[in-house]
C-alpha cells in the first residue's frame, strides 16, 4: 500500500519567534524554517513501515510557498519516494489543507495517511481530524505506537488518562505524537539522491479547492511578561490573597 | 539559548555572497550539507564537549579507550556519509567541493575539536594514499577510511625529531613484495600520534615517515632519505601488526583525541608498504600539507568563533555596573560598557577574519588546476595555518576576560576553548616554522606568487575605492602592501641567515595585511548585498564595523612589526645564550 505523508514548513523549533511590529503576525523574514517536528516523526514512521515491508511507496505532500520544496526535499532525503507541492503564498487554514489533502488522496489512493498531530507554529491540531471527517475514514490521533497488520492498523494513543489502543480498518488517518519514534538524520548520499526524486508542483486551483480563510486574525501579541511573585508567610495569607484576587 | 556555534548567516554570506560558491556547487546541496552539519554538531558533538575533556582516554592491556560518546558521534558522522563528502565519486566519495566541506567541518570543529580531529586526520590520510598510492593500496587502505569504517593517523614526529624531520630514526628494511607493493619491516618510535590508538574504528591506518638504511646499514642524512609507508594496526590477513602503544600523552586540551607514543617493530618488525618511490616521503607529505594546514587554521578559527559567540551572549546577559557618570539606577548589561564592546569587536574582527581567510584558501584548493590559484594557495598556506591559530586564540583569551572570574572557572566553556586552541600554534608546523616557510620557501626563494596576491589586493582596493566609507581603507591597504614590498627589498639584500632573524614578525605583518585585504573584500561584498540577499541591516553594518575596526586598530600594528624587520636588528639572534 501507499502512505501519504503531509508535511508542513514551519519556523524552526530552535528559533525564538518575534511578533511583527504591527501585530499582524509572526515575523518570518530571515528566519530559519524547517519541517514541523511532528511531521518529521510521521515521515520516519512511514519509512519504518516501508522498511518493515508494510508500505510499498511513500508520497510526501506539502501545502505552502515555493520554499516548501526544501521541506519536501528533506522528506525525500529521509526516504520518501516522491513528493507533491501544492503551491500557494496565501495563509492556509487547517480546513483548506484538509480539503486539498482529500483531493490529493483521491488521486494517490493511499492505504495510510500519516501526519503530525499538530504544527508547532499555530498548534491547531485540526488537520488530521478534519481530513478523516471529510474522507469519512477512521482516525487514530496522538499515536505513540503504530502497528500495521493486514488490512488494519493498531494505534496506541496518548490520552489524558494514559494509553488507549484502537484498531482501525485501512485506509485510515494517523496523527503522530512526540514519543512515536526518533526521526533519523538524512544522510549526505541520500540528500544528493533526493535531488533526483520526482517532485510535482500543483496549485489549490488544480484540485478545485477554495482556500479563502474562514478566520480573521485581529491581533498577534507577545505573551505578557511573567510578573515576579511574592512570598507568603502561611496558608491563611495565601488564601486571603487568592480571595482578594478573586480566584478562590 | 541560541546556538553558540559559528553564525550560519555569516557562513552563508561568506560562501554565497562573497565567494560565489554557486560556481562550484548548487546552493541547495550546500545548504543541505550545512543544515546536516549544524544539526549533528549541535546534537552529537557539542553534547560531550565537557565530558570528553574530563574523561581522558586511558590505556589498558587491550589498548586505548576513548570517551564513549566520541565513538557514537563518529559512527553517526560515518553513517551520514560525512567522511566521504569531499572525495571524488570514483573513490567512493560524494564529490562535494572542498569549500563546502570546509564550511561544514567548521561546525564540527567549533562544537568539539577533539572529536573532529579523528575524521580530519582520516581524511588527510586517505587523500595522501589516493594521490600517491597504487590501486591496491587505495582499495585496501583508502576506501575503508573514505567510508569511515577505518581511521587514519600521520606518524611524523619522533621523541628526538619534532619540527626537524630530517632527524627521524625509524628504519624501514626491505621485506619482499606482494599485491600491495614493496613491503618493508619498520622499527622505531613515533611521538604525538593523534588517534594513534582508540576503540572506535575497526582498524587504524598509520602513515609513517621512515628512512631506508644504505646497504652498509647507515641511515641517509637529511630529508631526502625519508620515505612514506602504510602501516595498518591490523594486517589484511586479520593478524595484529607489530605496532604497540607505549604510552598516552596527557594534554592541556584536545583531550578527547587520544595522543600516543607508538612503538613500531618491538618484535619482528612492523609490516608496511611503501607509498610511491623511496625518498619521496617528505615531498608527498608536503604536497598534502596545504589542506592539513588549512584544516588547522579552520579549527582554530572555529574555536575562536565559538568563544566570541559565547562572549556576546554573556555580555548581553551579565548585569554589572552603570554607565560612567551614573551612580543610581539598575545595573546594565556589560555589553553597554565601551571596553567590553571594544573586546567584542576585536574578537569579531579576528574570528570572522580568520574564517574568511580559511574559506578563501579552501576555495583555492577547489581551483588548484589553475596555476595562479595553486601558487596563491602555496603563498597563503602558512598564513592560513598561523593567523587563525594566533588570533583565534587571542579571541579565546578575550572571551575569558569578558566572562571575568566566571571565565576562569570550569563551569563555563571558554577556559576549555582556550586550552583546546592553544595547540594550534604548535602542531602542523609551529608559528616559527611557518614564518621561515613564508619568508624563505614562499617568498625569497621563489616569489612568483607575490604578483598574483598583489593583483588580488589591487582588485579589492579598486572595488572598495568607489564604495562609500571604504575608500580610506583601500588607500591604507595599498600603503601596507607597499610597506611589505619595501621590507622585502631590504631583506633580499641582506645576508641569507640574517633575513630570517625576524621571520615571525614578518609573518605577523604579512598575515595582518592579508586579513585586512580580506576584510575589505568582505566589506565590499556586504555593502553590495541588497534586500534580496536576505541579510538584514545589522548584519551588513556588523561587517562594515568590524572591517573599520580592523583597519583603525589592527592594521597600524604592522608598521611597528615591519620597522623591526626592516631594521635587521640582531637583538635576539645576536644574544649570548649565557645571558638567560
Amino acid at each position: 500500500m501507499k502512505a501519504l505523508v503531509p508535511v508542513k514548513r514551519v519556523i524552526d523549533y530552535n528559533v525564538k519567534p518575534r511578533v511583527k511590529a504591527d501585530g499582524s503576525g509572526v515575523d518570518l523574514s530571515n528566519v530559519k524554517m524547517s519541517m514541523n517536528p511532528f511531521d518529521e516523526i510521521a515521515v520516519e514512521e512511514a519509512i519504518r513501515l516501508k522498511e518493515a515491508g508494510k508500505v510499498e511507496e511513500i508520497i510526501a505532500v506539502s501545502v505552502g510557498p515555493a520554499k516548501a520544496q526544501e521541506t519536501l526535499r528533506t522528506a525525500l532525503a529521509m526516504g520518501a519516494d516522491s513528493a507533491i507541492l501544492v503551491e500557494t503564498d496565501e495563509e492556509v487554514e487547517p480546513l483548506a489543507v484538509a480539503k486539498i489533502l482529500k483531493a490529493v488522496a483521491a488521486e494517490v489512493e493511499p492505504g495510510l495517511v500519516i501526519l503530525g498531530k499538530q504544527a508547532i507554529d499555530d498548534d491547531s491540531n485540526q488537520t488530521g481530524q478534519m481530513l478523516a471527517a471529510l474522507m469519512d475514514l477512521p482516525q487514530g490521533t496522538f499515536a505513540s505506537k503504530v502497528e500495521v497488520d493486514g488490512d488494519s492498523v493498531s494505534v496506541t494513543r496518548e490520552v489524558d488518562g494514559g494509553l488507549e489502543t484502537v484498531k482501525l480498518s485501512l485506509p485510515a488517518i494517523v496523527t503522530t505524537d512526540l514519543r512515536l519514534n526518533e526521526p533519523r538524520y538524512a544522510s549526505l548520499p541520500n540528500i544528493m539522491k533526493a535531488k533526483k526524486k520526482p517532485l510535482e508542483t500543483k496549485t489549490p486551483a488544480d484540485y478545485g479547492v477554495d482556500i479563502t480563510p474562514r478566520l480573521k486574525t485581529t491581533n498577534v501579541s507577545e505573551p505578557p511578561v511573567r510578573q515576579a511573585g511574592v512570598k507568603v508567610a502561611d496558608v491563611d495569607e495565601l488564601v486571603a490573597k487568592l480571595k482578594a484576587m478573586g480566584v478562590a | 539559548m541560541a546556538s553558540t556555534l559559528p553564525s550560519r548567516r555569516d557562513v552563508d554570506f561568506l560562501l554565497h555572497d562573497w565567494l560565489k560558491s554557486d560556481r562550484l556547487q548548487d546552493r541547495e546541496t550546500i545548504d543541505a550539507l550545512l543544515d546536516l552539519a549544524e544539526k549533528l554538531a549541535n546534537e552529537q558533538f557539542l553534547t560531550h564537549y565537557k565530558q570528553a575533556d574530563a574523561e581522558e582516554p586511558f590505556l589498558d592491556a587491550s589498548g586505548v579507550h576513548i570517551c564513549p560518546p566520541i565513538g557514537e558521534a563518529l559512527r553517526q558522522y560515518a553513517e551520514l556519509g560525512l567522511f566521504s563528502a569531499s572525495f571524488p565519486e570514483e573513490a567512493g566519495g560524494l564529490g562535494l567541493p572542498y569549500l563546502a566541506y570546509s564550511a561544514a567541518f567548521l561546525f564540527f570543529s567549533a562544537a568539539n575539536i577533539a572529536t573532529a580531529a579523528y575524521p580530519m586526520l582520516t581524511a588527510a590520510n586517505a587523500r595522501l594514499i589516493l594521490e600517491f598510492g597504487n590501486a591496491n593500496q587505495v582499495a585496501t587502505f583508502a576506501r575503508p577510511q573514505i567510508a569511515g569504517d577505518w581511521f587514519g593517523t600521520m606518524c611524523l614526529s619522533e621523541p628526538q625529531a619534532g619540527s626537524s624531520l630530517a632527524d627521524v630514526r625509524t628504519r624501514a628494511v626491505a621485506d619482499g613484495e606482494d599485491e600491495l607493493g614493496a613491503r618493508y619491516r619498520l622499527a622505531g618510535n613515533k611521538m604525538w600520534i593523534s588517534g594513534g590508538d582508540q576503540d572506535v574504528s575497526e582498524n587504524i591506518v598509520h602513515l609513517v615517515l621512515a628512512k631506508i638504511p644504505d646497504p652498509d646499514g647507515t641511515m641517509p642524512l637529511g630529508t631526502a632519505g625519508i620515505s612514506l609507508f602504510i602501516v595498518p594496526k591490523i594486517l589484511p590477513d586479520g593478524t595484529r601488526n607489530d605496532v604497540s602503544v607505549a604510552g598516552l600523552n596527557h594534554k592541556m586540551g584536545y583531550r578527547g583525541t587520544a595522543n600516543c607514543l607508538l612503538n613500531f617493530g618491538e618484535n619482528e618488525g612492523a609490516t608496511g608498504w611503501i607509498v610511491g618511490e623511496p625518498g619521496q616521503g617528505l615531498r608527498q607529505m608536503f604536497l598534502m600539507m596545504n589542506e592539513a594546514r588549512i584544516s588547522v587554521g579552520l579549527g582554530a578559527a572555529a574555536l575562536g568563533y565559538r568563544s566570541y559567540r559565547l562572549s556576546v551572549d554573556y555580555a548581553r546577559e551579565r548585569l554589572q555596573g552603570r554607565p560612567i557618570g551614573e551612580r543610581a539606577g539598575p545595573p546594565v548589561p556589560i555589553i553597554e560598557h565601551p571596553d567590553v564592546r571594544r573586546m567584542l569587536l576585536q574578537q569579531k574582527s579576528y574570528v570572522e577574519g580568520a574564517l574568511a581567510l580559511c574559506l578563501y584558501c579552501a576555495q583555492l584548493v577547489d581551483d588548484e588546476a589553475d596555476p595562479d590559484a595553486a601558487a596563491l594557495l602555496g603563498l597563503l598556506t602558512p598564513v592560513a595555518k598561523t593567523w587563525p591559530s594566533e588570533y583565534g586564540l587571542a579571541a579565546n583569551d578575550i572571551a575569558i576576560q569578558i566572562h571575568g572570574g566566571y571565565g576562569y572557572t570550569r563551569d563555563f566553556d571558554v577556559e576549555q576553548l582556550w586550552r583546546d586552541n592553544r595547540l594550534n600554534p604548535i602542531h602542523e608546523g609551529t608559528t616559527g616554522v611557518q614564518g621561515v616557510d613564508l619568508l624563505g620557501r614562499k617568498i625569497l626563494r621563489d616569489g612568483s606568487a607575490l604578483p598574483i596576491l598583489e593583483r588580488a589586493i589591487r582588485n579589492t582596493a579598486d572595488a572598495a575605492s568607489s564604495v562609500e566609507g571604504l575608500a580610506d581603507h583601500a588607500r591604507a591597504l595599498l600603503a601596507a602592501w607597499q610597506a611589505i614590498g619595501d621590507v622585502l627589498t631590504v631583506l633580499r639584500e641582506s645576508d641569507d641567515r640574517a633575513a630570517f632573524d625576524n621571520a615571525t614578525l614578518f609573518l605577523w605583518a604579512f598575515g595582518h595585511v592579508v586579513v585586512a585585504w580580506l576584510w575589505l573584500d568582505q566589506a565590499v561584498a556586504a555593502a553590495g548585498c541588497g534586500a534580496q540577499s536576505g541579510h538584514d541591516a545589522n548584519f551588513v553594518e556588523g561587517k562594515l564595523r568590524a572591517c573599520r575596526f580592523f583597519f583603525e586598530t589592527e592594521l597600524p600594528k604592522t608598521d611597528a612589526w615591519l620597522a623591526v624587520v626592516r631594521s635587521g636588528t640582531d637583538v635576539a639572534s645576536g644574544a649570548s645564550e649565557d645571558i638567560f
